[in-house]
């Protein structure tokens, strides 16, 4: 280590004592450091501008429609591309109902398998049980739209006629969407079923519980946050299923259809006419694709402001 | 004494008529799954054979080796594509950004993009790429994909980075580390196998995407090797194309279901190997 005065004259005063090499790292690495901060910054503002770029985006490409259309693009009951009228309400009447179906029928036996994996299933099963709704959460969209198409609607058709006439409709379409977003709901509500501390739910069996008791009075008051959350993310998630839909909903643009009869959804209108579309119909498919993201983006933060809230109070 | 009881036995009927109710939905619910399983294998085992891998899609029937090459190379490059960003972000998340003001704003940003529907992104890249390009191709597909498959990665790499101890930061600044060594050398190395496990989930979900692809790379029954600004062939579109336009035909049909019985074996194992992985971390 041989300091020289040479060396001490070169350096600042604060670096007294460091070499020229020691200097000379010490400013590579400080470049470096502020290369990574930097970079890794930029990448992850890019999040906010691919929110601000998709919103932009639609709306601009949009627009068109929007301008032309006005008022009568929101409430318009027809949805005729040789004439150029475009109203949106058969499509969303159809979202909105395939979407009440799907979380009328989930949520229910989505509750009913978390309680039964909490509380009741034996602990051998648990974990396969638990992986096994994971895994089929994970299941591509498409599968269960074939799976609607090709079975369930040909035994709705087979066995109910009179309700089902068609087979494919709104009904079916909401009852694949539940298929769906079962294993989500399942796997949201046990994911926080299970953060509640069993000192608590032991209290409650001590004091004579029975397990409906606990799970109703001990149980769900502390996580509903969670549970409302998830059941509105699975919403979210019925809302802008595109694949599962089109398959079972009959892609039929009437207004007003009976809730079994066929219909479209927002997401099934767009995945049908886009690829055949230009000008004002294109316009106006994007217009709405902008809609659903607005919808969808409002459900979804609530969602996670739910959920996050459940996250601070138990921290 | 007997008012009691009575209460007692409707405390006990009600309970058990509820549990009854808690089961039957666990049975139902799991029947229902397990008959799309098996629909998958029932339809989809006869179409098994190996033209299926290398044979292009023909109207008389063929193979899907096309699609399965192109969905290959399309899910590659997203998730590469994805991982670099996805893992720079969820760095600055964790390790720079922590608890201000912008890093709470990006992360609740982030779990909304999580969920947006993916037709929603189709049509974003359709309107940004494939316009101005004037047609459909790979490279649009793959990034549709990558958009997917960012938030994923996003959030798993921070919750994973935030897992490893303050102090062993503290112990590699005491020792005169950068602050980007600590990061790259300590953070990265105890979190890796964490960060691996998110961008194999990540890609497990946009392997099976169809709505982005449907107007960005389209479909194609012909080979394509690598020509990436073309319309790409791939499995979960013609699956699409195959149960809607080409219905019609058996053969088709056929090919659809056993296509979709690859893609969901192909989901699946990649599921199943994230979970042995992140499982083995957790015994470790």
């Amino acid at each position: 280590m041989g300091y020289t005065m040479k060396d001490a004259s070169v350096s600042p005063s604060h670096l007294l004592g460091a070499e020229k090499g020691e200097l000379q790292m010490l400013r590579r690495n400080g470049r470096l450091d502020r290369l990574f901060s930097g970079s890794t910054f930029f990448f992850a503002v890019t999040v906010l501008v691919l929110l601000g770029a998709i919103m932009v985006t639609l709306f601009i490409s949009g627009w068109p429609a929007f301008s032309e259309l006005g008022a009568s693009f929101f409430t318009g009951t027809r949805w005729a591309a040789n004439v150029n009228d475009f109203g949106i309400l058969p499509a969303v009447y159809g979202t909105l109902v395939t979407s009440f179906i799907a979380i009328l029928v989930a949520v229910p036996i989505s509750f009913g398998i978390a309680i039964f994996l909490t509380e009741l299933c034996p602990v051998f099963l648990r974990r396969p049980l638990g992986t096994m709704v994971e895994l089929l959460a994970g299941v591509p969209s498409i599968i269960y739209g074939m799976w609607g198409m090709e079975v369930l609607a040909p035994f709705l058709q087979r066995h109910l006629p009179d309700v089902f006439p068609a087979g494919t409709g709104l009904t079916t379409a909401g009852l694949i969407l539940a298929v769906m977003i079962i294993p989500f709901i399942t796997a949201i509500t046990r994911d926080v079923m299970v953060t509640v501390p069993p000192m608590l739910r032991e209290s409650a069996y001590g004091l004579g519980c029975t397990t409906w008791e606990v799970v109703r009075n001990v149980v769900f008051p502390s996580v509903r946050a969670g549970m409302v959350g998830g059941v509105i993310l699975g919403l979210g998630r019925a809302l802008g299923e595109t694949m599962a839909v089109t398959f079972v909903i009959g892609n039929n643009l009437f207004y007003k259809a009976t809730v079994t009869g066929q219909g479209t959804s927002i997401a099934a209108l767009i995945a049908n006419q886009f690829p055949e579309a230009d000008g004002l119909q294109r316009s106006a498919l994007l217009a709405l694709g902008f809609l659903l993201f607005v919808i969808t983006f409002i459900v979804l933060a609530i969602a996670r402001l739910m959920l996050r809230r459940m996250d601070r109070s138990k921290a | 004494m007997h008012a009691n009881s009575s209460i007692y036995q409707r405390r006990k009927l009600l309970n058990r008529v509820i549990m009854t109710a808690c089961i039957s939905a666990a049975a139902f619910g799991i029947a229902w799954l397990l008959m799309i399983v098996a629909s998958l294998l029932y339809k989809g085992i006869p179409g098994l054979s190996l033209e299926l891998f290398t044979e292009r899609t023909r109207m008389s029937g063929g193979g899907l080796g096309n699609a399965i090459l192109g969905s290959l190379v399309m899910t590659a490059i997203a998730t590469v594509l994805g991982s670099i960003i996805g893992v720079a972000a969820g760095t600055w998340l964790s390790e720079y950004g922590d608890r201000s003001k912008l890093a709470s704003t990006i992360r609740f940003i982030n779990d909304v993009l999580l969920s947006a529907p993916s037709i929603i992104i189709g049509l974003f890249i359709y309107a940004m790429m494939v316009l101005p390009m004037g047609h459909f191709s790979g490279w649009a597909g793959s990034v549709a994909l990558a958009v997917l498959i960012i938030p994923v990665v996003i959030r798993s790499t921070e919750d994973m980075l935030r897992l490893v101890p303050g102090s062993l930061r503290e112990a590699a600044s005491a020792l005169g580390a950068h602050r980007w060594w600590v990061v790259v050398r300590v953070c990265y190395s105890g979190a890796r196998t964490g960060i691996i496990t998110g961008i194999l989930l990540g890609c497990a979900r946009i392997s099976g995407e169809t709505a982005p692809l449907l107007f960005t790379a389209l479909n194609s029954n012909q080979w394509n090797f690598f020509d990436m600004g073309s319309e790409m062939p791939n499995l979960p579109m013609t699956l699409y194309q195959n149960m809607t336009i080409n219905s019609f035909l058996p053969e088709q049909v056929q090919l659809a279901w056993a296509g979709a019985l690859i893609l969901t074996l192909a989901v699946l194992l990649l599921n199943i190997f994230a979970r042995l992985m992140s499982s083995r971390r957790d015994k470790a």
